[in-house]
């Protein structure tokens, strides 16, 4: 698969984007403003039993943009993008309160079911985690749970959405292999292929490019420039210089210590068009966050 | 200066060695009986067993018992007939009795006392589920094959659950939340991902406890009988397996007691055969993915 030489692609992939490396001046602020609000989260809080992971977080997240969470561990970035596909749903003792919005409507409405919702809003995982199927089966999985039967389309699917994913020439020839046997890279774009294969509305990233190198990091955020014109993208990322690079509005969280109860618990400081929170950011603590003082 | 790192020989590099040399031991000791075991089956099994082979395995079993020559092939055939049968029985419901305990149950009250009662059935005595089996089952229906099965499902119900139940734990949640992102419901999860991963334990599990049901006799003893001609019917008439002819054998007669060593390896050797086929089965499985 290494057949390129790796740093043309890592410098193909910042010429695409057109980005000199400090990036902040890359997108103009009014980009954000455009589309139209998809998820309207109002004082939302979720609790692991009586612990209370992040509080007051009320945000709108824009239409094919790319929205990242940015923040120091601990600090509930990962627990509130689990809330936006009702993964937590699956976590015994895991709850939601507040008010999210989706298209208008109460996510967490009681007659909304979380397979419904999970077939719209897919979801990247930390680590890849490709099913111990093979390459055409892991692509399959969600065409066929949505009832996709036909061999020809779902060979039209798998194609397309390898494409997708720029991991179709690499893997052409051996779709019927295990998908355990690629790189850790090509793991996680064949994860970020099975999630665009049911066509979501939007793709959540939960620090999708922690476990990859540079080059494969690069490869997978040019894909999700390319993939914004069709999805919604949040991504949780450690990475500060990655969410500078790659999104269109930034929220900074942090953990906060309860006096009363002794517990750490996440909070949205900030909130804003990435432009604006890597230059010239509202609150202290973003900026010395982004700045290296803390975190 | 050169340090000097040549091993001294102090009382700790002493300490080692004599600890080795415990656990070697230990090691020989534990293989005693093993091999006594193995060699005694077949150093007396092996000549009744192979003698005109392969009478052994297709003759009926002499009438009486005195009479020379060879003949264990009812017991081989009832053998196979009751296993195979608790087999079907307990392997289903031990499966779909641990996806409910895992997946649905988990900590509930119901699910914590069936997984209680369970464990309490491991170590129920296989007679006293023997003569369960002879108070609901022989004494209404007669004996039959069905009725020695029934016993040992109910031995090995229990194990299937334990071990199902421990494969399912294992498979890591990462692969349940990729199907739940992609819009797969639970049940979805649970069939096309969960247990497919799942499978080479389960069936590892499952074959260990048949190799371990195959040779039990308790549970035989009041519901299949004892019977010396062949019987394929699996619900009706008197059958027999090789633990009874073991234990009815009458040892007055060498005769006898040559067949019963022949049936004692042929035993060994088809419970060995299970494992070995359970193991090559999960490697197998385990290599594919």
């Amino acid at each position: 698969m290494a057949s390129e030489d790796p740093m043309a692609v890592v410098q193909e992939a910042r010429a695409r984007s057109n980005s000199p490396r400090i990036v902040v001046e890359r997108r103009s602020a009014p980009s954000a403003e455009d589309t139209p609000v998809l998820f309207e989260i109002e004082d939302a809080a979720v609790y692991y039993g009586t612990f209370r992971a992040v509080r007051d977080v009320s945000m709108k997240i824009h239409e094919k943009q790319i929205t990242a969470f940015i923040g120091p561990s601990g600090c509930g970035k990962t627990t509130m993008l689990r809330a936006l596909n009702r993964m937590h749903d699956t976590t015994p003792g895991a709850r939601v309160t507040g008010k999210i919005q989706y298209h208008g409507a109460d996510l967490y409405g009681h007659d909304v079911s979380a397979v419904e919702v999970r077939r719209r809003i897919g979801m990247v995982f930390q680590k890849p985690n490709p099913f111990p199927k093979s390459i055409y089966d892991n692509i399959a999985f969600g065409p066929r749970v949505n009832g996709v039967r036909d061999r020809a389309k779902l060979d039209e699917i798998v194609e397309k959405s390898l494409r997708a994913a720029a991991l179709w020439d690499e893997v052409k020839d051996r779709l019927r292999a295990s998908a355990l046997g690629m790189s850790g890279g090509q793991q996680q774009r064949l994860c970020i292929a099975r999630t665009i294969a049911v066509e979501p509305e939007v793709v959540l990233m939960d620090e999708p490019c922690s476990a990859l190198d540079p080059i494969a990091t690069a490869r997978i955020e040019e894909l999700m420039r390319q993939l914004k014109s069709q999805f919604t993208i949040v991504i949780v990322t450690h990475n500060m210089q990655q969410a500078a690079r790659v999104s269109d509005r930034t929220a900074f969280f942090t953990a906060e210590l309860d006096s009363k109860s002794d517990q750490r618990t996440g909070i949205l400081v900030e909130y804003d068009a990435t432009a604006k929170m890597f230059s010239n950011p509202a609150d202290e603590r973003t900026e010395n966050y982004i700045t290296g003082r803390f975190g | 200066m050169i340090p000097d790192l040549r091993a001294k020989h102090t009382w700790r590099s002493r300490k080692s060695t004599l600890m080795t040399a415990l656990m070697i031991a230990a090691v020989v000791v534990l293989a005693i009986p093993l091999i006594a075991v193995l060699y005694s089956v077949i150093s007396r099994g092996a000549g009744s067993a192979l003698s005109g082979f392969p009478d052994f395995f297709t003759k009926e079993i002499p009438a009486i018992s005195r009479r020379e020559g060879p003949g264990m092939g009812p017991a081989i055939l009832g053998t196979l007939l009751v296993t195979g049968a608790a087999t079907l029985i307990a392997v289903p419901l031990g499966v779909l009795g641990a996806v409910y305990l895992h997946e649905y149950g988990a900590s509930s009250r119901f699910a914590r006392t069936v997984r209680f009662m369970a464990m309490v059935m491991t170590g129920v005595p296989s007679i006293v589920m023997g003569l369960f089996v002879y108070v609901m089952w022989t004494m209404r229906f007669g004996y039959s094959a069905f009725g020695g099965a029934l016993g040992l499902a109910c031995l090995m119900l229990p194990v299937v659950i334990g071990s199902t139940e421990q494969m399912l734990r294992l498979v890591p949640t990462q692969l349940r939340e990729a199907a739940y992102a992609l819009g797969a419901s639970k049940s979805r999860t649970i069939i096309t991902v969960v247990l497919p991963a799942a499978l080479p334990g389960i069936v590892s599990g499952a074959l260990l406890a048949v190799a371990r049901a195959a040779g039990e006799t308790a549970p035989l003893l009041f519901a299949v009988g004892a019977a010396k001609a062949f019987n394929a019917h699996l619900f009706t008439e008197a059958n027999t397996a090789l633990s009874l002819q073991i234990f009815n054998s009458d040892l007055a007669f060498p005769a006898a007691e040559g067949r019963a060593w022949g049936a004692a390896l042929t035993l060994v050797a088809l419970t060995f055969l299970m494992t070995i086929t359970a193991r090559v089965f999960t490697s197998r499985l385990a290599l594919k993915r």
